[in-house]
């Protein structure tokens, strides 16, 4: 690999360490199919988005103050997550405005952080990838993605350059799912209506498979369509783009061995 | 309105099992944005038309004494009488007073939320003089007994059968069998109805949009033409109005007419806009004999020097809740105060007292379409983070779950402490939810599982896997991982 190929320091964010880590290795293989040097720094965790969104200012800064440590040096930062790549984008230099000794770090940092198909497609200029997928799939614009860094176009553009697949746009594409991290526990029944509705919209669409870019809100809607009793299958984007699609679908039983 | 923003969990629970406002909600939360869209795309200067309107209000923040005092003088010289209120109780007993010197006995209104927030008409009520709601919406929930559901339609909880009800209810001097299933059948018995009480009336009581410092006007719009009748055919008027309402020319307050009716209801312009300057001058064919304006604080000014001051741009344009996903769930009423979704989550708060409204503020996803669509761009989510920043200091609803996010963040400082038990945790529930791969039921976690699945982890974590893969081993990432 050249030595001028990018260094990118990954952030995995806690629900794909967590809950699905093959959406972090189909990340990283679209940024090393797109010539990237991808690096894990071992010392991440959260961005700290659950505590600064509960009013938890003193935990959110701390994870912060780490999360800018660990991620200081990398060309670029990546996550497969517009929720968490906001995070440090648009609330890290909020949280430290006026700290003589943090803010300029968390401006650096921010500058430098990317949600995953932006990063692809606004930094690296990616036209195509290398997948194929026979089947109809429809998008789901995760809000903080949408809102905060108006990822949009950017995975579709990727999705059109994968063999064998169509896009359908269901009419609510861009309406919450009513994930909202702590919201959809501590007002489970709201939050009912917001995700049943969102089902209700996608199953519209005729769909096999509903793709986001954000974890948070596919474990929410594979949740419900499940529960509905729904064969639509949830999967993030970044699974279909690197054709990673050996793990079953979120929700879905493996194959039996 | 007694407030019930404090039992906001139970309010929300009623409308959601309400059928008929899940119909209602589900239509109103679709046209109104369509129709907002439409007639923005017709803008393109749309959003530089905002950045005006914004760069109005906080001009007119950073230096309301100056126009109010500005506001007070020019009205004062087109004969205004001024009436400086601090609080709802002050407001009240001026009105009050205005109605007892004028010796009325009904007061017509227009439409006006301050009317709402300082619960004027229980109060005139309670003290023999009868106020009547003359717009349509306003109307049907008066005679209903209710609180207004939005802050722009305030019926929009209710559908047609429900006004004929209403109507055939309240109504009894009309005919039993008249036809009252077409909306125009409806529009046309209130118009009746209400005929009688636009002449009757001795007062009329209405809000206003905005004052203009530069003429003393008020600006009043509608698209019934109610408000006109109300400021022109009884012998007195009194306008109630909040500080934070004055702009500084006619100039300004033609650029935010511009925003708000296409923010509200996707107009380009209300079908009324009326001026008002004072009374009926010598010669004018009508218009009241007095005309009063009662300008009342009610918390504005303790908002000015805090955070929340940028909600003070509000202009009431009701886009925010058209918009907002929690809205459309559960409606106005489940706010349980005059001011509802987003905007009601930070002004209730900030005007009741954050005791008295500290579910508000948290439940919101913060999907940030409030703020995308707000014309006056204020930061609802970060004000409602704001509040809850302060509940968690000093309890709230914000501060439930305080425990698991203190454990939570206790292990995401300690990344090697953190990562070793994630793995062991992620590890079990991949045994547990073998086989389905989701989770139906779940100890512990049954907010999530009431509602939906709860996904189950493939098994080992992001983290363990890449160390591996690292040290050379095998990439053993398979989805088996953890799964029989
Ligand atoms: S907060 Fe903004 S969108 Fe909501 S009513 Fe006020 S001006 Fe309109």
């Amino acid at each position: 690999m050249p030595s001028t190929a990018p260094r990118v320091g990954f952030f995995v964010t806690c629900l794909v360490d967590l809950m699905r880590p093959s959406v972090g290795f189909a990340a990283v293989k679209l940024l090393e199919d797109a010539g990237c040097r991808v690096e894990v720094p071992a010392e991440q965790t959260c961005c700290g988005q659950p505590a600064y969104n509960s009013g938890d200012r003193a935990d959110a800064i701390a994870l912060a103050k780490q999360v800018i440590a660990a991620f200081e040096g990398f060309d670029y930062v990546v996550a497969p997550s517009g929720s968490c790549a906001g995070m440090i984008r648009e609330h890290y230099p909020r949280l430290f405005a006026g700290d003589a000794a943090w803010e300029g770090r968390a401006r650096r940092l921010a500058e430098r952080t990317y949600e995953l198909t932006a990063f692809l497609v606004d930094v690296l200029d990616v036209e195509g990838v290398a997948a194929r997928l026979a089947a109809t799939v429809t998008y789901h614009d995760a809000c903080s993605g949408l809102r905060e860094l108006g990822v949009k176009a950017q995975p579709r553009r990727l999705l059109a350059a994968v063999d064998g697949l169509t896009v359908k746009e269901s009419a609510m594409a861009e309406t919450c799912c009513g994930f909202g991290g702590t919201f959809c526990v501590k007002y489970p029944e709201i939050s009912e209506r917001m995700v049943d509705t969102k089902a209700e919209d996608l199953m519209a669409t005729g769909a096999d498979m509903v793709l986001a870019g954000d974890l948070g809100c596919l474990l929410n809607i594979a949740g419900r369509l499940k529960r509905k009793g729904s064969a639509m299958q949830a999967r993030h984007v970044a699974e279909v783009l690197a054709g990673s699609l050996d793990a079953p679908a979120i929700g879905e039983p493996g194959r039996k061995p | 309105m007694d407030a019930t923003s404090q039992r906001f969990r139970d309010n929300a629970r009623g409308a959601l099992a309400d059928g008929r406002l899940k119909e209602s909600l589900a239509s109103f939360t679709k046209t109104f944005p369509e129709k907002r869209q439409k007639v923005i795309d017709r803008l393109p200067e749309f959003d530089a038309l905002r950045d005006e309107g914004v760069s109005i209000k906080n001009h007119v923040l950073a230096n309301l004494d100056f126009y109010l005092e500005r506001f007070e003088a020019k009205a004062a010289a087109a004969g205004t009488k001024i009436h400086w209120c601090r609080d709802a109780a002050e407001a009240r007993e001026t009105i009050l007073a205005i109605c007892r010197s004028a010796g009325a006995r009904t007061v017509t209104k227009s439409k006006s939320m301050i009317g709402e927030e300082i619960a004027i008409n229980e109060f005139l009520e309670a003290n023999g003089v009868r106020p009547v709601e003359t717009d349509l919406g306003e109307y049907i929930i008066q005679v209903r007994g209710e609180s207004p559901s939005h802050i722009l339609v305030p019926a929009i909880h209710l559908k047609g059968p429900d006004i004929a009800e209403t109507f055939r209810e309240k109504h009894t001097a009309l005919p039993a069998g008249r036809a009252l299933d077409q909306p125009e059948a409806i529009l046309r018995e209130a118009r009746t109805v209400l005929r009688g009480e636009f002449l009757a009336a001795d007062v009329g009581l209405t809000g206003a949009n905005m004052l203009v410092a530069e003429t003393g006007s008020i600006v009043v719009v509608t698209n019934e033409g109610n408000a006109d009748l109300v400021m022109s055919l009884p012998k007195v008027h009194v306008a109630v109005a909040s500080l934070e309402k004055v702009v500084p020319t006619l100039e300004d307050a033609a650029t935010i007419l511009r925003l708000l009716a296409r923010s509200a209801t996707g107009q380009d312009i209300t079908a009324y806009t009326t001026f008002a300057t004072g009374p009926k001058r010598p010669g004018d064919p009508d218009g009241p004999d007095e005309f009063h304006i009662v300008l009342m604080d009610n918390g504005r000014t303790a908002m000015l020097g805090g955070e929340f001051r940028d909600m003070l741009r509000c202009i009431r344009c009701g886009a925010c809740l058209n918009h907002c996903p929690v809205y459309a769930g559960i409606g106005g009423h489940a706010y349980g105060w005059v001011y509802s979704g987003p905007m009601g989550s930070v002004l209730t708060p900030s005007l009741l007292g954050a005791h008295k409204a500290d579910d508000l503020p948290n439940a919101s996803t913060f999907c940030g379409k409030c703020e995308q669509v707000c014309p006056m761009r204020i930061p609802l989510p970060a004000m409602m983070r704001h509040l809850r920043e302060r509940q968690f200091v000093s309890g709230g609803p914000a501060a439930k779950g305080r425990g698991a996010l203190k454990l939570w963040a206790f292990l995401a400082r300690r990344p090697a402490l953190y990562r070793r038990a994630m793995a062991l945790g992620v590890g079990l529930l991949a045994i547990l939810g073998r086989g389905r791969g989701r989770f139906r039921r779940l100890p512990l976690a049954s907010a999530w599982t009431g509602p939906r699945d709860l996904p189950a982890p493939e098994g080992r974590t992001f983290q363990s896997l890449w160390a591996e893969r690292r040290r050379g081993k095998p990439a053993s990432r398979s989805r088996t991982e953890g799964r029989p």
